[in-house]
């Protein structure tokens, strides 16, 4: 955490970890999503289902999936809006377990895509994206971040970071999860800066690869 | 970076934290620098806001209080006070109606540092541009207590957020007025302190009843922890421990006190009225049982 994420962020009211950092984790999971989210089955947990309505949570949420940063003062017109796009939602509570009492498990879907993504919001709008569908990950969207859905198969971490190394892009973590040996798995990669497009597009053509995402940091 | 480690810093406290930061982010210390002056003109258009607002808040609870002690007059001979408080309170009535405010640390204690800062700098007559080190100092206070603490109210009560903010503005407030790095710390740590046991009921679970004038009480909390240490008092357990029995206290703070409005205020007689009457009101698309 660094003296600006303390001071700050500069956010539509009321609740840091409600609703700037539930706004973020809804921008997280658009850019995860990588297309206009159509539908959003949202469940609450915890003090998110217990005192969300009071924080504008579901309005926080929405507003992140709409593509909206904490600091926009639209925020409050979240459902209005994500309503003439046509953006269908349904909020309800949900038992995630033993996690942070600030979480969420969004099920998004859009354009033939769908995704699953359970996030917390751990204090002062700093967030922590725990599983994305059923891979365990752990990410702050504090820095660009490659996410990267691959068959496992020898070779596939030392060919990415290759690429970015070509790049000049220093990652700052790296973790990778499988399903099973030879299975679907997932990568995230946290970067200092994003890497260029042409990376992406390399990235992308890896024959290992079936999936890239690049999401932005959203706590600027 | 410990209180300790600040503490014992040569020159501005603030300096260092913000050496420290920079080396860790990979930041220019002018870009901090020039992004801090940013967040306290964003600070002053949220006070300006408030102290300009009488419309009612999301939940109708709050909203016409900084006005009102705005426009009436210091009738107890403590213009300081006054300012602080309406300061304060101007900024949480702009969260509280969904307006831009900027989280220091959190939303709900966003008032106690601007009110704190801001109201001792207009009162004695200090330019925004002298406000960018105190606030580096008052942001590093609260990283090194986020270090040990979640800051959220769910997490560990109200002294989990009011905590630090009052920390932060003591010690920012202590190095305005040229107090020591030791003294930046020890200003911290008493604030801190008093806050300890401090639990989260928030009626209907809005950020209203008790937040808005709990910002007002604890900016005052941070001067007056200031005024003590620039008088070269000091916190009779080492700042770190402090930190680390606040830290403890808020895991010990039952769920139902702990944002949940389970308890305490938000179950009042009048409490649960008011969130009975907003829960029939709907105004939101959530569903579902809350609060």
């Amino acid at each position: 955490m660094s003296l600006l994420d303390i001071i700050g962020p500069v956010m539509v009211g009321p609740s840091s970890s409600h609703t700037a950092g539930a706004c973020r984790i809804g921008l997280l999971a658009r850019a995860m999503l990588g297309t206009e989210p159509e539908r959003a089955e949202i469940g609450l947990h915890g003090s998110f289902a217990s005192t969300g309505l009071g924080h504008g949570t579901d309005l926080a949420l929405l507003a992140g999936l709409l593509g909206w940063t904490p600091d926009d003062t639209r925020l409050p017109a979240a459902e209005q809006e994500a309503r003439r796009r046509g953006l269908e939602f349904d909020f309800y509570p949900i038992d995630l377990g033993e996690v942070h009492p600030n979480s969420v498990r969004i099920k998004l879907a859009g354009a033939g895509e769908k995704l699953s993504v359970t996030a917390s919001s751990i204090g002062g709008g700093v967030v922590e994206v725990s599983q994305i569908d059923d891979f365990p990950v752990r990410l702050s969207g504090a820095l660009p971040t490659l996410l990267l859905r691959y068959r496992d198969h020898p070779g596939v971490i030392a060919k990415v970071t290759g690429v970015l190394a070509e790049q000049g892009v220093n990652v700052a973590t790296l973790t990778c999860n499988r399903l099973r040996r030879g299975g679907w798995a997932l990568m995230a990669v946290e970067m200092d800066v994003a890497p260029s497009e042409s990376a992406q597009r390399r990235i992308a053509a890896l024959p290992e690869m079936v999936w890239v995402r690049q999401l932005p940091s959203v706590m600027a | 970076m410990t209180l300790d480690d600040i503490a014992k810093v040569q020159g501005l406290a603030s300096e260092a934290v913000l050496l420290e930061d920079c080396e860790e982010s990979g930041l220019d210390q002018e870009e901090v620098r020039s992004a801090m002056l940013g967040r306290i003109a964003e600070m002053r258009d949220s006070v300006r806001r408030g102290l300009a607002s009488s419309q009612p808040s999301r939940a109708g609870m709050v909203g016409w209080n900084a006005k009102k002690l705005w426009e009436s007059e210091d009738r107890i001979g403590a213009k300081l006070l006054w300012r602080v408080q309406a300061y304060a309170m101007a900024v949480n009535e702009e969260n509280a109606r969904m307006g831009r405010i900027v989280a220091a640390p959190t939303a709900g204690s966003a008032g106690t540092v601007p009110g704190a800062l801001l109201g001792v700098a207009d009162h004695v007559g200090i330019a925004d541009a002298q406000l960018v080190g105190p606030m580096i100092l008052a942001a590093g206070i609260g990283k090194v207590i986020s270090q040990k603490m979640y800051i959220s109210g769910s997490a560990g009560g109200c002294q989990a957020e009011i905590g630090p903010s009052a920390a932060m503005a003591a010690a920012a407030v202590t190095e305005l007025l040229g107090g020591s790095p030791a003294a930046c710390v020890h200003a911290a740590a008493m604030a801190l302190m008093n806050t300890i046991g401090l639990v989260c009921d928030p009626v209907g679970g809005f950020v209203e009843v008790p937040c808005v004038s709990r910002n007002a009480f604890f900016a005052v909390h941070a001067v007056a922890s200031a005024q003590l240490a620039l008088a070269g008092i000091e916190s009779f357990i080492p700042p770190d421990e402090v930190v680390s029995a606040a830290a403890q206290v808020g895991k010990l703070i039952p769920l139902s006190l702990r944002e949940t409005a389970g308890a305490g205020l938000a179950q009042t007689p009048t409490g649960l009225a008011v969130a009975e009457s907003l829960r029939r009101q709907a105004p939101s698309p959530l569903k579902g049982p809350h609060v």
